[in-house]
């Protein structure tokens, strides 16, 4: 089923679509690639806006995944300010917001995931921000300096990250936070309270178990956010940051299976043989955990960009990747491998207080998940035995006078 | 522009132009160099971009900090000339640079 001479057209121009572009040619396929952006820009890394392009240390140059020469150079039509707006399976088109036709012999939907909304007044004053594209970054720098106040609403790891470049900037960052405590969705207990911690060790206030009632504002522009128990928290700026969901109407509208995202197979398949979806828009196996999941990470947008181009192309199949994430708050460096699905008990090696300690989440004897602070070891081997599945001794892994190269049983 | 060749694991060779201030591994996903798969774009991070310095330029290419030597102390087919190559700044000095690839990054 593969023809190195396809037409591949890629509907979505982020991480995942232009490294999409970037593995077809590496993997040797020579057919015209069409891909369709709806920002101004081509394709860059996101990680760095919430961390290292926010507090000024990397320039736009160096977050484009290309230089912009390459893809005319490499016989990719890059059509950017356009989105898809619907695709014909039946035709094998794909209709642009400029009103033009694209036909496929592949389709490749990285429509990726936009910014969950808050609900509530004044959601639309100047100052409500969110952080998702390089526009989003620019309006939060903007607001961010010395003495400016920044409501963050969400305790998730943008948040965090913004709280920690907002300090670093000379601003004051408060967290607000309707769960008990924060990452409640995508960390254990004792990484939450480390993090709490270390912010407010760095002068960030929390502000948890809280509902956000209204954003209010004077001549349009924020001024506070009002609490459901009546407080306000008066700011410059607010940033909301509570999650992201898929862009899947499109696949949706095309009659292709999704749930909480586009179904993928570990071919990055989607029901239809000849489309394809990869990154944070899919819903896709996780063989690990037997299960399907939808993952928001750049080495899954990576891998899965990977697997279809080499499908595409017709290269033996790939190994499933262990998943992995990372954030960089401050001087850490915190790295997580695995998921912790179905794990009976956390162990924690080494000391929190250290800064520098990891949490491990173990079904039985088999590690599922690592959550690594400023311990590369402890991940590095981590992601290894989570991959290969080798059964390790929790009495050596509770120790930290035994190397990670030791713990196996 | 400092001249950087890659070398795949397969003996392709790969000559490109690298602007001072990028990392050797910045250089090689820019002009698309296979092998080098740099998941967390330069964050010493993941150990995606090992390769090997060739020895005429190691001293050239700086020291390891401590977080990439532990990175590395735990990747696959790690040799004494490893480095991760988004932690080597490229310069003019090293114009003529030459790294060789390791089979995988995975």
């Amino acid at each position: 089923m593969s023809d190195l001479n396809a037409k591949v057209v890629i509907l979505g121009a982020g991480h995942a679509g232009g490294a999409m572009a970037a593995f077809l040619r590496q993997a040797g396929h020579e057919g015209p690639i069409v891909l369709i952006g709806e920002e101004p820009i081509p394709p860059y890394q996101r990680p760095p806006l919430s961390k290292a392009w926010l507090k000024g240390e990397a320039d736009a140059d160096s977050l484009a995944l290309k230089e912009s020469a390459w893809y005319a150079d490499n016989g990719c039509d890059l059509r950017l300010g356009v989105r898809a707006v619907s695709l014909n399976r039946g035709a094998k088109t794909v209709v642009l917001s400029d009103g033009a036709t694209v036909a496929y012999d592949f389709a490749v939907i990285a429509t990726g995931a936009r910014a969950r909304k808050l609900p509530v007044p004044g959601a639309d004053l100047d100052g409500v921000l969110e952080l998702r594209t390089a526009a989003d970054a620019e309006r939060l720098k903007a607001a961010l300096g010395p003495g400016r106040r920044l409501a963050i609403i969400g305790g998730g790891y943008v948040g965090l990250e913004a709280a920690a470049s907002a300090r670093a900037l000379g601003a004051e960052a408060t967290v607000l936070e309707r769960e008990g405590r924060i990452l409640a969705r995508v960390a254990c207990e004792q990484l939450s309270d480390f993090f709490t911690r270390y912010h407010q060790d760095r002068g960030v206030t929390f502000e948890l178990g809280v509902e956000i009632k209204a954003f209010e504002g004077e001549d349009g522009a924020i001024r506070r956010v009002r609490l459901a128990d009546g407080r306000a928290i008066d700011c410059d700026a607010a940033l909301v940051g509570i999650g992201a969901i898929p862009n899947d109407e499109l696949a949706r509208d095309a009659g292709l299976e999704c749930v909480n995202g586009v179904v993928v197979d570990l071919d990055a398949r989607t029901s239809d043989p000849h489309v394809f979806a990869i990154g944070d828009v899919t819903h896709r196996p996780l063989p690990l955990y037997d299960r399907q999941f939808r993952l928001e990470s750049v080495p899954n947008a990576l891998e899965q960009a990977k697997v279809a181009a080499g499908v595409i192309a017709g290269k033996p199949p790939l190994a499933p990747e262990t998943p992995w994430f990372w954030s960089d708050q401050y001087d850490l460096k915190l790295q997580i491998a695995g998921m912790p699905f179905d794990a009976d008990t956390i162990l924690v090696r080494g000391d929190p207080a250290t800064a520098k300690f990891a949490v491990f989440h173990l079904k039985g004897d088999q590690i599922q998940a690592v959550e690594a602070v400023n311990s590369a070891p402890e991940f590095m081997m981590g992601r290894q035995l989570i991959g290969n599945r080798k059964p390790i001794s929790r009495e050596k892994l509770a120790n930290i006078a035994i190397s990670m190269k030791e713990v196996v049983a | 522009m400092a001249k950087i060749t890659y070398i795949e694991h397969d003996g392709t060779e790969h000559t490109v132009d690298v602007k001072p201030g990028l990392s050797v591994m910045e250089g090689a996903i820019k002009n698309n160099v296979p092998g080098i798969d740099a998941d967390c774009g330069g964050a010493c991070a993941c150990a995606t971009c090992h390769v090997y310095v060739d020895a005429a330029w190691e001293s050239k290419t700086g020291e390891k900090s401590a977080m990439e030597e532990s990175m590395l102390d735990f990747a696959e087919n790690v040799e004494t000339n490893s480095r991760l190559s988004c932690q080597i700044k490229v310069t003019d000095d090293l114009d003529g640079l030459v790294v060789r690839l390791p089979e995988s990054q995975h």
